[in-house]
């Protein structure tokens, strides 16, 4: 049928307008007030906009829960001598962080407090990526952000600790939360960024979060996203904001284990000439999960590098989504890009979408993509059963093999063990399979 | 790096003005008045002494049409279109129905002669090596002719124009038209639906092996206006069929309208292969004129077994919109899409293809090779689904593209949907320029860069055109080098 624009908002787009005046009196006013007429005129994404075809937010985003207010938290212990900040319920909380074991070097700020200075720099750096300006979600953030953590990382600066922003969900009440972190890594400087989605207790939170990292030249940024399980009532949404000035490198591994609907969004953009990004990512889903990894790599310069490497595995009733684009612009010559997507199907009931896409105006350029869906190959089960095992064992042997792929890339051990137990006990949880 | 910048000059020098097929024929022709209205549909209704099912049919799909929006998903750009501009209809004057070659106006006859197209059966039948084709002339709005139709005849096949078809098979126009691609499928086809001129008509009974090619032939001669051709094929148990498409238009400053409809239905067991060699005026090197190329193209597996086979070679449009699909509906149906789109010049390519597994143990298999040069931008765009029900379903996808120049882009826009965990989907595609390795290793061994980028052009598409039947393998292949003249000797 004929496609005519939404001019009748959705209940919880109208309801969004509370939560706007509420927070638009808390500084960054202009960013604030023109993000929030950004998102007004575009409403909450649905399947007609192409970069959300395969995630309808607007219909699964119902009502807006209520904005959440600081209380008493027990934090479970840090792992992995990582330094934690905590953002409890959309509030940066100095008092439950590492703040006195913050390496030297590093330099921490609320983004509450910034914003209110108005702080100039912060506020440019704030300033998108060019093509995550055009996503509704990520104005939302804009308009309504909270508070979060603002790192700056001096340059020439090798941080050995690995920093952890720890965004919590104390749960019982389904809250709402927009957070916004920024890093800013100076030239040269070394730094290793965890994000963690935790859930103390399951609730149907909505969470919007931005992780912003503005890279300087040959400066080498590690990161992890840590979704943890949520409730399957949960709506998370993260976006990565990512610009790599010259010879810079960002590597990030995304670790996404279900719960509800959980939608990443990367948008990163080569800057600079011979800047690389590594962006791998694993979704183990099971029950009615949907998780929707979206990308946009723009390679806006000559000489960049940039490899994604994805696997979904998907039981149950669950849905896995992989977008991913790679743009590059007129001129970047030389570029260097590689995507892969691979799922796995264990249940009858499960689906797979699979979007990989080229962009490509410079003709200098080696580009390719590869995208594969199917079951666990039977030949390699008949092999390991014949050779005595339980099929289930067998099965779950061969899912390890097949996200642990991406693991063995992550640079610390003691991550990478973790990262292998997680999984084992994912595929403890799912028991024999049929 | 020289010999790389030679290559670019000479692509951006790529004269697009060379097309062969400019001429215009001097014909008298007959017209409707400009612009569309339910009074036009009910002229070429009455025109075509249709009965009154299709005329409504027609009207319900006006109707329709009004209310829908042209699709602006595709990355192609052209100024908006003014439906009332045109020209719905137009018949050279000597017809319609010459009942013999003889009565058929001797210009047109010299128009098909210049295009290479033997309309006399006498002159197909001269060469006693040759293999036969059967061809369906169309000339703007209306087919001129239709050759070795008795021939045909003697084993069942019926191939007429479709215009004749509703007059004379009724049940079987009535049964599939519109059963594959329906009235409402989007905002071309729908318009089709209410305007189409005229196409072709093809039935293969049960268990016949159609004994020749059969061809049709498409030119647009007339200014201002628009092409709505409606091709059917059907082919029934047991059968197969080899069919061949054929398009070129003059040259004309202002651009013109194609948008067709092709439905192909194959029952149980049948094999149904349609190859396109798509030669449109592309406009002139500015990018000025051509032809607008919005076809919708599907293909129904409904028996198990069946086989629907879709080569395409695309060199001319000014804007080509074109997604020739198979439903893969029988069980053990294959659907197959093989596609090298050229563009050059301000071409804009959306092209690719669907392929929807509904059935069990359904296969299919893409192969599609853009080459874009000069200013153009080439799209592959595609999406393979399996439903919940695909047991077993099997699908292989390559995408490769080749870009000629830094001004031109190339893209790849595929969308894989699997809610069967038993399907199989495999999807590869790569960008890049031809190697200076390749070149240098060539023109080391003496060729000239001409040559050597000949001869890697002509391997990056070879597994497409091995596809094509062997009379259009020749001429696609110089096509394809008449496109890219400049960098391809």
């Amino acid at each position: 049928m004929t496609v005519q624009a939404i001019d009748k908002k959705s209940e919880a787009e109208t309801a969004f307008a509370g939560a706007f005046e509420a927070m638009k009196g808390k500084g960054a006013s202009s960013l604030r007030q023109a993000s929030w007429e950004f998102f007004t005129r575009k409403g909450l994404p649905t399947r007609r906009v192409e970069a959300w075809h395969y995630t309808d937010l607007r219909a699964s985003l119902r009502t807006v829960a209520p904005l959440g207010a600081p209380g008493a938290i027990t934090l479970p212990p840090t792992t992995l001598g990582r330094v934690r900040l905590v953002v409890a319920d959309g509030a940066f909380r100095p008092e439950l962080s590492d703040v006195a074991a913050l390496p030297a070097g590093v330099e921490l700020s609320s983004l509450a407090d910034v914003l209110a200075k108005e702080d100039g720099a912060v506020l440019t750096a704030l300033g998108l990526p060019e093509n995550a300006g055009a996503d509704a979600v990520v104005a939302l953030n804009a308009a309504l952000m909270q508070d979060g953590v603002v790192l700056r990382i001096a340059p020439a600066t090798d941080v050995a600790k690995t920093i952890e922003i720890l965004l919590l969900s104390t749960g019982g009440e389904a809250l709402s939360s927009f957070t916004r972190s920024l890093v800013i890594v100076g030239d040269g400087a070394k730094a290793k960024i965890v994000e963690t989605s935790l859930a103390l207790a399951p609730s149907g939170a909505q969470e919007n979060h931005v992780l912003a990292f503005a890279i300087g030249a040959g400066a080498e940024v590690e990161h992890i996203a840590d979704i943890g399980p949520q409730s399957e009532s949960a709506i998370r949404l993260f976006s990565l904001l990512i610009t790599a000035q010259a010879k810079a490198a960002f590597k990030s591994l995304g670790f996404v284990e279900g719960g509800g609907l959980v939608r990443r969004q990367i948008f990163a953009r080569l800057a600079g000439e011979e800047a690389s990004v590594s962006l791998d990512g694993i979704s183990l889903l099971g029950g009615k999960d949907h998780a929707d990894t979206t990308l946009v790599v723009e390679h806006a310069a000559p000489h960049c590098k940039s490899r994604e490497r994805f696997r979904n595995v998907l039981d149950g009733q669950s849905t896995g989504v992989f977008q991913g684009k790679v743009v590059v612009r007129p001129g970047a010559q030389k570029t260097d890009g590689s995507m892969q997507s691979r799922a796995l199907l264990l249940s009858e009931n499960a689906t797979m979408n699979n979007k990989p896409e080229l962009e490509i105006f410079a003709d200098d350029v080696v580009c390719g993509h590869g995208a594969t869906c199917g079951r666990l190959d039977a030949d390699q089960l008949f092999y390991l059963v014949a050779r005595g095992l339980p099929k289930h064992e067998a099965e779950a042997l061969l899912i390890e093999g097949f996200a642990g792929e991406i693991v063995e890339a992550l640079g610390e051990e003691a991550a990478r063990d973790a990262y292998f137990e997680r999984i084992r006990s994912w595929l403890g949880k799912r028991g024999g399979a049929k | 790096m020289a010999a790389r910048q030679e290559t670019v000059a000479r692509v951006e020098e790529i004269d697009v003005d060379a097309y062969k097929y400019g001429f215009t024929t001097d014909i008298e022709s007959e017209k409707a008045p400009k612009g569309l209205s339910e009074d036009i549909v009910r002229f070429i209704s009455a025109k075509k002494n249709e009965p009154e099912w299709l005329t409504e049919w027609r009207l319900e799909a006006y109707r329709r049409w009004l209310t829908m929006e042209e699709p602006k998903w595709a990355r192609v750009d052209y100024p908006a279109i003014d439906y009332q501009d045109l020209y719905y209809y137009s018949a050279p004057k000597s017809t319609p129905g010459p009942k013999s070659l003889d009565e058929v106006d001797p210009e047109l006859l010299r128009t098909y002669e210049k295009l290479g197209i033997p309309l006399r059966e006498q002159e197909a039948l001269a060469g006693v090596e040759q293999r036969k084709v059967a061809v369906d002339a169309v000339f703007d709005s209306v087919s001129v002719a239709t050759t070795f139709r008795e021939e045909l005849s003697k084993v069942g096949v019926i191939f007429c124009p479709i215009s004749e078809a509703v007059r004379e098979h009724p049940e079987l126009v009535r049964k599939y038209l519109g059963s594959v691609v329906p009235v409402t499928d989007n905002f071309y086809a729908t318009l089709n639906s209410a305007v189409f001129s005229d196409g072709s008509f093809v039935y293969i009974p049960p268990g016949v092996r159609c004994p020749m090619e059969l061809s049709t032939y498409f030119r647009i001669n007339e200014k201002n206006t628009g092409q709505f051709e409606r091709t059917l094929i059907i082919a029934d148990a047991g059968s197969y069929v080899s069919y061949l498409e054929g398009c070129t238009a003059p040259k004309r400053d202002e651009n013109q309208l194609h948008a067709a409809v092709v439905e192909l239905v194959a029952l149980d067991d049948a094999e149904i292969k349609y190859s396109t060699v798509q030669n449109w005026y592309p406009g002139d090197s500015e990018g000025k004129g051509g032809i607008y190329n919005f076809v919708t193209k599907r293909g129904d597996c409904r028996g198990k077994n069946s086989h629907i086979s879709w080569t395409q070679v695309e060199t001319g449009s000014a804007v080509t919109w074109k997604y020739p699909s198979c439903i893969l509906r029988g069980d053990n149906s294959q659907g197959e899409f093989y596609s090298i789109a050229v563009s050059n010049g301000y071409q804009q390519v959306d092209s690719g293809t669907k392929m929807i597994h509904l059935g069990k143990n359904t296969k299919s298999r893409i192969i599609s090779k853009g080459i874009s040069a000069g200013h153009s931008q080439n799209t592959y765009r595609g999406q393979v689904s399996a439903h919940r029900k695909a047991e077993g379903a099997r699908n292989f996808t390559n995408c490769d593209s080749l870009l000629i120049g830094d001004k031109c882009g190339a893209h790849t826009v595929p969308y894989l949907e699997s809610k069967n965990a038993s399907a199989v989907f495999e999807h590869e595609a790569t960008t890049s320029k031809i190697s200076e390795d390749q070149l240098f290793y060539c023109m080391q061994r003496g060729l000239s860069e001409e040559e050597a980028t000949a001869l890697i052009v002509n391997g990056f598409v070879r597994d497409v055109l091995q596809k094509l039947p062997m009379e259009f393998a020749v001429e696609a292949q110089k096509l394809i080098a008449v496109s890219l003249e400049g960098s391809v000797g």
